[in-house]
């Protein structure tokens, strides 16, 4: 390995990249080779450093951990020459460490743990060595020179590892059934295609640490007999793309994909497939249609892709958490990972956090830690201390659960009698201010959107509910709507193909049994409590606290806004288009929503 | 975003050297129309053509495959592609008021193109960077944290 006195690590988080973070690597690089340091230097390429938004570009010098902010090509001679060659902090770009840097994923909080995320944030994920050096890649060697498949697959399965995806199937039980299937040809697929709004773990794990999913692919290849895999990443992820097929090529040169792994009888490659833009692809029919070149609908199942998958040949599909998790399970032992978690859940769980929660982000934590714990204790509790009023988990799917929930361990069996999932780990945290039937269409309209057309009941069954739900939040509810919503609920579940169709109700479901006062008072009242259904709603300006300033008026869009200067102005409601402009400018808070 | 090359000749040529590229299996069909549609803003009816002749596809199954990917598009879109990101996450942290804000602003409902053929307002499913919600692209700039207020600003960027 070469020595190099320095290493810099440059931030390429999206908004980075957006302002320029390769441009800089490139003119680092040259600028590097021009004052003949590069033999001494290091660019590494890193995730998020500090806040992109107002840092980046960014980068660390190591190993002085000097941090440099806002820098542009211009900056790059002038920083070469000062830092690498002179040896001086050019303390114009810098800026002191901060408490809080990554809002992404920040410093684990007391009641997490980190599994997963072990290496995410800490080593250079474009660099193989550095994950070797954490234990990387040494599960694989335990499994090829001490375990048979058949023992491989016995320690996933005593561990309790079960599908992160979100169906929850024993992971160990899935490999035996591939394995046990005939056939010479078999495939090993990873899905990363995170569809779930809100849920970005994947993403993360696979920009921060690609090798643990190699890795725990080829473990799983070897145990089930497959010879070709394939990661599906979602086109919307396009440093994931690049990070995975930079860490298989690494693998590749390293011996550890291709012929003969490690020496061993055993051959296994993979492959990076892009999906784009079909958020039903995440279902495994659909996705191993959408790898062999189709539209990407689901098909009924049985045949289990384990029987007839990829090019009918004996697929298995894992999400991408369940396979960075089996390189621990293997180096730690089966009884190591049973051990945490709770019950039927065993080991942990990342969950990305998103609304309206303190501490948004991604969070990795034990099964069986409560919700309230997640939210309070990890999440910091609810933005400007205003009133929890509900939880949706598991992404789109999902349902929202109200208060007299947040004591619920987290594991796949409460959540799914509480009439939600676990689904990809999505918790979108709401407060007193949202109304629940916008919710509720919101995420209609979603899966409305995502419904493939293929089977009746999701295609015609979503948009029905979807019509009703912007029906009611209009004002135009009839007292009869919550009856037919809830048989719709029922009959899209009972008779959808796949697991969207089947999940598509769960939203309407759980906020009519939560929330029903809601949309009673949408029906029968014609109001929305929370304020937000814009049919329902006028903006008044009060007289006492309106100075007459002008500034509502001369920011109305339309102009529906009338007054003398020092006078109380008028809203033309007539006019008024009800875009919320005027109540978040007001500087006197003057403007009311009645 | 890359230059629209609309000459018929040239939709060909590009069509053919990707093939030539990746091949002629129908696991390649979908990278190739990713890679037409980055090239051309849109898959012509022109590139549908040649890509049948080229993989020895129907072309109605390359139509079918073409709808069915929201990131591929049948219809020419505008010079610059805005997708705002109608997501949970971007909802609830207030992006309902910058997608009523870029309307106004556009004069464009979603899916729309601008009769100057300057914008196309879409949107875009979870782009994964909910810790910055609302967020937004331009072409390929994506802006996180976006209030209505900064819109005309982000917008004018692009004048």
């Amino acid at each position: 390995m070469a020595y190099f006195r320095s290493h810099v690590l440059v931030s390429i988080d999206p908004i980075c990249i957006d302002k320029g973070a390769y441009e800089l690597i490139d003119a680092l690089h040259d600028e590097l080779v021009k004052q003949g340091l590069i033999d001494e230097v290091q660019v590494l390429e890193t995730s998020r450093i500090g806040d992109p938004e107002s840092e980046g570009p960014d980068l660390m010098v190591y190993p002085e951990g000097v941090h440099y902010t806002n820098l542009s090509l211009e900056d790059v001679p002038f920083l070469v020459e000062e830092h690498f060659l002179k040896g001086r902090i050019a303390a114009q770009y810098t800026r002191e460490a901060k408490e809080i840097a990554d809002k992404e994923l920040s410093a684990p909080q007391a009641k997490e743990m980190r599994i997963v995320l072990k290496n995410v944030g800490e080593i250079d994920p474009l660099n193989i060595e550095e994950y070797i050096a954490r234990d990387g890649y040494m599960a694989l060697g335990k499994v090829l020179t001490e375990m048979t498949p058949e023992e491989t697959i016995q320690e996933v399965l005593e561990s309790g590892l079960r599908g992160r995806g979100g169906a929850g199937f024993p992971t160990g039980l899935k490999w035996r059934f591939i394995r046990d299937a005939e056939g010479d040809q078999k495939y090993m697929i990873c899905n990363a295609d995170e569809g779930d709004p809100g849920a970005f773990a994947n993403r993360s794990v696979q920009e921060g640490d690609p090798h643990s999913v190699v890795e725990g692919m080829i473990i799983a290849a070897y145990a089930a007999g497959a010879s070709q895999g394939y990661i599906y990443v979602r086109a919307e992820y396009p440093i994931a793309v690049r990070t995975m097929r930079i860490a298989i090529d690494q693998a590749r040169s390293f011996g550890l994909l291709g012929d003969n792994i490690l020496g061993s009888d055993f051959s296994f490659d993979l492959d990076v497939r892009m999906g784009a833009g079909a958020f039903v692809c995440g279902e495994e029919t659909a996705l191993m249609a959408s790898i062999e070149g189709k539209r990407g609908e689901p098909r009924p199942r049985p045949p289990f892709p384990a029987q007839k998958g990829l090019w009918h040949n004996p697929s298995n599909i894992n999400n991408v958490e369940t396979f960075a998790i089996v390189p621990q399970i293997i180096l730690n032992g089966a009884m190591w990972f049973a051990n945490i978690g709770h019950e039927k859940s065993t080991g942990t769980k990342t969950f990305s956090m998103a609304g309206d929660v303190k501490n948004t982000g991604l969070i990795e934590v034990p099964f069986g830690i409560t919700l309230r714990e997640i939210i309070y204790d990890v999440g910091g509790g609810i933005k400007e201390d205003k009133k929890f009023k509900a939880v949706q988990t598991g992404g789109p799917m999902g349902g929202c659960l109200p208060e007299e929930f947040l004591h619920l361990p987290m594991d796949y069996e409460a959540l799914e009698q509480a009439g939600s999932i676990l689904g990809s780990g999505g918790l979108v945290v709401m407060d007193e201010d949202t109304c629940m039937v916008d919710i509720a269409r919101f995420f209609m309209e979603f899966t409305q959107e995502e419904s493939c057309g293929k089977c009746t009941p999701c295609r015609i069954g979503t948009r029905r509910i979807l019509e009703i739900l912007t029906r009611i939040c209009e004002g135009k509810g009839k007292p009869e709507d919550i009856v037919t919503l809830r048989l719709l609920c029922e009959q899209i579940n009972e008779n959808s193909l796949c697991g969207l169709g089947k999940g598509a109700p769960n939203p309407v479901k759980s906020t009519l049994d939560h929330f029903l006062d809601e949309y009673e008072v949408h029906i029968l009242e014609k109001r929305c409590p929370a304020k937000i259904c814009k049919p329902l709603i006028r903006f008044e300006i009060i007289d006492g606290p309106c100075t007459g300033c002008t500034l509502c008026a001369r920011n109305c869009p339309v102009d529906a806004i009338f007054g003398e200067r020092r006078q109380t102005h008028v809203i033309d409601p007539d006019i008024c288009i009800k875009c919320g402009i005027c109540e978040q400018i007001c500087p006197y808070d003057a403007i009311e929503i009645k | 975003m890359s230059v629209l090359v609309k000459n018929g000749q040239n939709v060909r040529n590009i069509v053919r050297a990707l093939v030539e590229e990746k091949g002629r299996e129908k696991s390649e069909l979908i990278p190739i129309l990713q890679d037409i549609n980055g090239q051309f803003g849109y898959i012509s009816d022109e590139a549908i053509k040649e890509l049948s002749e080229r993989m020895n596809i129907p072309g109605s199954h390359i139509y079918s495959v073409a709808t069915f990917y929201r990131m591929l598009s049948t219809e020419p879109r505008g010079e610059h592609v805005i997708q705002f990101c109608e997501s949970a996450p971007c909802h609830v942290a207030g992006g309902r008021l910058v997608w009523e804000k870029l309307k106004q602003e556009l004069g464009l409902e979603k899916g729309e193109t601008s009769d100057d053929e300057k914008w196309t307002l879409l949107t875009t499913s979870c782009l994964g960077v909910c810790g910055v919600g609302p967020v937004m692209i331009v072409d390929n700039n994506i802006y996180g944290n976006v209030t209505p207020e900064q819109v005309p600003g982000i917008l004018s960027q692009y004048n």
